[in-house]
Parts: structure tokens; C-alpha cells; sequence
């Protein structure tokens, strides 16, 4: 298990412990891309990093994109076809969020670790070990402003040893003296074909009976995350077994079956405050979580056709009103009785 | 010992409610294995015993087996050091709590046990179970930051501790932590499959429950089973045997808060409001959480009301529960509703009947 290393260069396995259970290695790690080639549908991004393959030359860079897109795959991957497994330890160090990261660890522990020069004797067979530490980033958008300013000037200074690589979701959240110092390249959400073929070759490895609805489920709840399908798809295993249908799928994953939906929908139609009123207590009383349901709702409402966009408009404000304050912590039921009693005003042209 | 705690069923072969569950989660461990877990429902639904006979059935009766421990845990918080103090209930196999205790410093908390479980793992001989578990309860009132650090941790010691979370609301709970777990959702049981609970304890005590009280115990619990249980004790304090059209008594402040919804509906004036502001006191001094007592006084405030008013007393509320949320003395917000609510069926009293 070369692939094992990945807190900060910590290996788990290797403190004196029993080996790890073959079954409790979580499926995203088990069939994490080891190579860049392998990485799916991020074209562009491959082809880069196979040119830096081959000549040993690379910026800095800056991957962003939803979750599940592969971002922290392709970085850990490059590293460890540049360096191999002996080198890794010593040319590369991986911070992410559960690691403190305060201005201090910028100004001590990555100033300390880019300003080392590298030596050119100990260069391990078979790999290309270019003359640079690799210093990787994850989460960066989770960095306070301070910390990232601490990094400017220390990017530019040790360029010559060492490349940064910034793993995050929102670009918005680096701050723009880093952001241009990169190479920025976007990862798109993974379409449904390409997440299809993954999931058939687990399922094929993992002996899993998985038929197309189950199939097509999946891809649209994941809504092209594919560790989020992989999760998915591990926690159906368990608790099914090696059958598994779209129900179970939906019961895992914490989807709200869209019969509720439509339900609360309906009942907001009717104009009856006491029926949605009832409606919202028997979500609560369920347990179906109300973020969730808004987000179904939403989806609902967008699409359909007897409503007129002002009418959609005042719904939405509401609805993302309401995603505020969840946000911010108020209580579930009254945001959402708030949202289906504006609905029902929205609907039955009640200002 | 009270009925909620002497019948709690001890393992996941006797649930009563919650068997589809319990059965998955019995095939989940029996496996010498299990992925993090997320149980999330409203109160009262069963988490805490699902949890309870989860464990017992990984590690067999030593989980049951628990002591009390008030530890202070030294955090190196990089520029000082940090003294916490913060109770944990723990067995040889599982630790369990409640990190959101430790206030703002949730973070180090959570890194902190969990580093110091994944060092000492428990010796197996057999060569299996090789960890340890860790049971965080509210989830949902942790810092974003210590959800976030533990996004990384979860996976790092995931060869040596396993956690299971518990949380009412799973939308406070981050994505990215929800995603690394096995999401169980544990709904509150419906009235039938609490009726059929009470039904049970009162075959098991030797009592003879006539049907009308059950159910009216059952409509009466807002769906959750620890206050059915409870209020059925009560019921049996009060007056046995039972007859078909005994009073169920109502909590002592929902009565309180029925009086004051009372209150505002029949005079809306200063004076009158000044007077519901002491009986609000008096709820909050008797720690009856403020979100519980607004959501409460609008519902009896709902019950009075035309259909009209109820879309913009509804949206008061939840404007102010939110506003409450954000700020620091609940009373304002309460009192804010209240004088809210005054104006609205006052200006809607003069216009309707001049």
C-alpha cells in the first residue's frame, strides 16, 4: 500500500500497529487514481501534468472545482510519480484544514521546509525526482487572509526549490496576489457517463449487483460528485449487501423520497395553512433534514410550469432566506413553516 | 429507576421501534467492522438507545460497563497552552462526549481525544475489533472550525477509531463531514408504534391500560417516546387504576405558556405586555430553552388566530428566532414577538370590527 501515506506524510500503518482490515479501508481511498493519466475528465489538467511529467518542469498551481472532482488526487499523484515512494517524505509536505495553519505554522513550518535546498545525489530509480520540493495545500480556501499574505513573498523567494500546490473549493477565498502567481486550472463536476463507467468497474471488483435505475440514481443524487457516489455506494453495500436498488441508495444518501416534496408542495397549493402546517411538523418529526429539503424544494419549484416567474422569484428569496438563517443556526421548523406559509401566499396571489 | 431507563431495550434484537434499523445495523457489525456513523432525528426518537445497543452488540457486555471520568486535557494551541476540563463517560472500548461543552474550544477537544485514542488502541488477541470508538453527541452545536478539523481526522485514525456521531439536525453538520459517514436517519416513532411501546411496559409492570388513554397519552407526546413513557409514569402516580377518560397532565410550562398565549390575546397593551415579560422570566429561569418556549407560544397563538394573520405571525417568528439566535439575551427576542404580535392583532382587531 504505497498510496497509504497521506496526513502529512504520517504514515498510520507503519507506528507498530495491527494491519489494517482489508474491508475498512474506505472504497475512495481503495480506488483512488494512483497515476495522473487515470484521472477522469479532467482533460486539460492531465495533458499539463503529463508535460511536466516528461520535462520536470512546473509552475505553481491552483485547482479549484466542487467537491469529488479529483483535485486532491491528481496533486498527491503527480507527487508520487515525480518523486517515488522514498523521496516522497522529504520533497513533499501536505498541510490541509485538521492541520493547524495559523500565520505561525506559515512563518515556521512551510518557510522552513521551502527554503531547504535539495540535494541531486539521491535520486530514486525510474522516477524523474525534478530538482523541487512539492509543497501541497489542501483546503486553502479554509486559510485565513493573513496566513495566505504571509505566503507571498515566501512563494517567490524559494521558487527555485520549491512549487506550491493550492487545492480548494472556492477561488473567491484565495486572495488574489496568490491567485495570480498560479497556474490555475478548473476541475468541472464529472458527467454522468464517465460517472457511470467508474461505478460499473467498482461494482465490478466489488462483486455488487447494481441494475440501471440503482445506476442512474445514483449519478443524479451525487450530482457529479464521485466520492460522494462512491460513499454512496459503500454504504448501501454494507448495510444491504451485494444487492442494491435505487431505494436503498436514496436511504443512504439522505435524499428526501420526492413523494415528501411533493406532499409539502401540494399542501402549500391547497392554501390551507393547518394542512402545511401539519405537513412541516411530520418533516420535523421524520427527521428528513430541512437544508435538504430546500434544496428539493427549490428544485421543484424551478421547474414547474404552472407558476409564474414572479411567482417563482418570491419564492426563492424566501427560500434562500431561510438557507441564511439555517446557516446561521435558527430552528428548522420555523424557518421551514415560514417558507411554505410564503409559498402559499406566493401561490394563491396573496401578498 | 424510571420506566424510560428500566425499559430502554439494552440490544438491537429488542427494539420495539426502529427493527428495520436496528437489523441493518446488527448486519453492519456483524462484519467485525463498521464505517463512521451519523444518527440524526428529532428528540426523543431513540438515538441514544440505538447508539447504546450498537455498542453492546460490537463489544458484548464490557461496553455497558462504564465509568464517569472529569479529566483536564492539556492542548498545545500553538502560541500557549490550554487547560480543558470536560467529563467523559467511557468503557474499555468506547469513549463518549460531549464536545460542545468545551464552548469555543470544541477544536482541540475533538483532535486532542481522538489522538490520544488512536495511541492507545485496545489489545485484541483475537486480532479483530483493533479499535476503539468514540461517541460524539450534538454534533450540530460544534464550531465549524472543529467540524472541519475533524473532516481530516476522521480519515487519518480511521485504522483505530471509529465515531459515531449524534445530532438532531443534520443540516448544521457539514457537508464535508456528512459525506465521510453512514447517514442513519432515525425518524420519531409514529402514535401506533408508541401506543404498542406503552402497551408493552404496561403488560410488563402488570397494568391494565385501557386503549382511549394510550392513544391519548401518544397524541399528546408530539411524537416523542421518552415523554410518552414519562407521562404515562405520571399518569399511573396520579391515579390507578386507570380509567378510559383520565386527564393526561400537560408539562407544568406548557400550561404556563398557554396561559400567557391567553394573556396576549385577550389585551394588547403595555401593561399587559409588561406582565407577560414576567411570566417569560420566570419560563427562562427555569431553564425551559427560549427556541422551545417561542415555538411553543406560536403554536397555542396559532390555534386562535384567523387564516389571514397566520402567514404573518409565522414569519414573525421565525424572523425573530433567527434574530435570537444571533444575539445574546433571548428575552429581547421573545418580548420583541410578543410586542409584534400585539400590534399585528390589534391593528387587525380595529379593522375588522372598527
Amino acid at each position: 500500500m504505497i498510496y497509504e501515506s497521506q496526513g502529512s506524510g504520517k504514515r498510520v500503518n507503519e507506528k507498530g500497529m495491527a494491519p489494517l482490515l482489508q474491508s475498512s479501508q474506505p472504497w475512495v481511498e481503495k480506488y483512488r487514481p494512483k497515476q495522473v493519466k487515470d484521472v477522469a475528465h479532467q482533460e486539460e489538467v492531465v495533458r499539463v501534468l503529463t508535460n511536466t511529467l516528461e520535462t520536470s518542469n512546473c509552475p505553481h498551481m491552483l485547482f479549484y472545482g466542487p467537491p469529488g472532482t479529483g483535485k486532491t488526487t491528481t496533486a498527491l499523484a503527480i507527487a508520487h510519480q515525480l518523486f517515488g515512494p522514498e523521496l516522497y517524505k522529504s520533497r513533499v509536505l501536505e498541510l490541509n484544514a485538521s492541520d493547524d495553519r495559523g500565520i505561525n505554522v506559515v512563518r515556521t513550518k512551510i518557510k522552513d521546509f521551502a527554503a531547504v535546498a535539495v540535494g541531486s545525489s539521491n535520486r530514486s530509480v525510474g522516477y524523474p525526482c525534478p530538482p523541487f520540493k512539492i509543497i501541497i495545500l489542501d483546503e486553502a480556501d479554509s486559510m485565513t487572509e493573513d496566513a495566505q499574505n504571509a505566503l507571498r513573498r515566501t512563494m517567490e523567494t524559494y521558487s527555485k526549490v520549491t512549487r506550491f500546490f493550492f487545492i480548494c473549493n472556492y477561488i473567491s477565498r484565495i486572495i488574489e496576489p496568490l491567485a495570480s502567481r498560479c497556474a490555475k486550472f478548473r476541475f468541472k463536476p464529472l458527467s454522468e457517463d464517465i460517472m457511470s463507467s467508474r461505478i460499473l468497474h467498482i461494482c465490478g471488483e466489488e462483486g455488487l449487483n447494481l441494475d440501471p435505475e440503482a445506476l442512474s440514481t445514483l449519478s443524479s443524487i451525487s450530482q457529479g460528485d464521485l466520492r460522494r457516489a462512491i460513499t454512496y455506494l459503500q454504504g448501501a453495500a454494507r448495510l444491504v449487501g451485494s444487492t442494491i436498488s435505487a431505494k436503498d441508495l436514496i436511504n443512504v444518501s439522505g435524499v428526501i423520497p420526492a413523494a415528501v416534496v411533493q406532499a409539502l408542495f401540494n399542501a402549500c397549493k391547497s392554501g390551507q395553512f393547518e394542512l402545511a402546517n401539519k405537513e412541516v411538523n411530520n418533516i420535523i418529526a421524520e427527521g428528513y433534514p430541512v437544508s435538504q429539503m430546500l434544496s428539493q424544494l427549490f428544485d421543484v419549484i424551478v421547474v414547474a410550469e404552472e407558476i409564474s416567474d414572479e411567482q417563482k422569484a418570491r419564492i426563492c428569496k424566501r427560500l434562500a432566506e431561510a438557507d441564511k438563517c439555517l446557516v446561521d443556526g435558527a430552528d428548522e421548523y420555523l424557518q421551514l413553516l415560514d417558507v411554505a406559509s410564503h409559498t402559499m401566499q406566493a401561490l394563491c396571489n396573496r401578498t | 429507576m424510571l420506566w424510560v431507563d428500566k425499559y430502554r431495550p439494552k440490544t438491537l434484537d429488542k427494539m420495539i421501534v426502529h427493527q428495520e434499523i436496528a437489523m441493518n445495523l446488527k448486519k453492519l457489525v456483524s462484519e467485525h467492522d463498521c464505517p463512521h456513523l451519523l444518527f440524526y432525528g428529532p428528540p426523543g426518537a431513540g438515538k441514544k438507545t440505538l447508539i447504546m445497543a450498537l455498542l453492546k452488540q460490537m463489544f458484548g457486555p464490557g461496553a455497558e460497563k462504564v465509568k464517569i471520568e472529569n479529566k483536564i486535557w492539556k492542548v498545545d494551541a500553538g502560541t500557549r497552552t490550554l487547560d480543558l476540563e470536560l467529563t467523559t463517560l467511557s468503557s474499555t472500548h468506547h469513549v463518549e462526549l460531549n464536545p460542545s461543552d468545551a464552548g469555543f474550544q470544541d477544536r482541540y477537544i475533538v483532535q486532542e481525544i481522538i489522538k490520544e485514542m488512536a495511541k492507545s488502541r485496545p489489545i485484541d488477541t483475537k486480532g479483530k475489533k483493533g479499535f476503539k470508538v468514540l461517541v460524539l453527541n450534538e454534533v450540530d452545536k460544534l464550531s465549524r472550525e472543529a467540524q472541519h478539523s475533524l473532516r481530516r481526522t476522521m480519515e487519518k485514525y480511521s485504522a483505530s477509531c471509529r465515531l459515531i456521531l449524534c445530532c438532531n439536525s443534520s443540516s448544521k453538520v457539514t457537508e464535508a463531514v456528512r459525506s465521510r459517514c453512514l447517514n442513519v436517519r432515525v425518524n420519531a416513532p409514529t402514535e401506533e408504534q408508541i401506543i404498542r411501546v406503552l402497551e408493552f411496559i404496561g403488560k410488563k409492570e402488570g397494568l391494565s391500560l385501557p386503549t382511549g388513554l394510550g392513544s391519548r397519552i401518544a397524541a399528546q407526546s408530539n411524537r416523542s417516546l421518552r415523554r410518552a413513557i414519562l407521562s404515562f409514569e405520571t399518569c399511573r402516580v396520579q391515579q390507578y387504576p386507570f380509567t378510559e377518560n383520565q386527564a393526561v397532565p400537560p408539562m407544568d410550562w406548557e400550561q404556563y405558556v398557554s396561559e400567557i398565549a391567553t394573556d396576549i390575546v385577550q389585551e394588547q397593551s403595555p401593561k399587559r405586555l409588561f406582565l407577560v415579560r414576567g411570566k417569560l422570566y420566570e419560563l427562562l429561569v427555569n431553564c425551559i430553552p427560549p427556541e422551545i418556549v417561542l415555538k411553543k407560544l406560536l403554536s397555542e397563538l396559532l390555534k386562535k388566530l384567523d387564516s389571514e394573520l397566520k402567514h404573518e405571525v409565522c414569519h414573525w417568528a421565525a424572523y425573530y428566532e433567527h434574530r435570537m439566535r444571533m444575539g445574546q439575551k433571548a428575552i429581547f427576542h421573545i418580548e420583541a414577538f410578543v410586542a409584534k404580535f400585539m400590534s399585528i392583532y390589534k391593528q387587525f382587531l380595529i379593522e375588522t370590527f372598527g
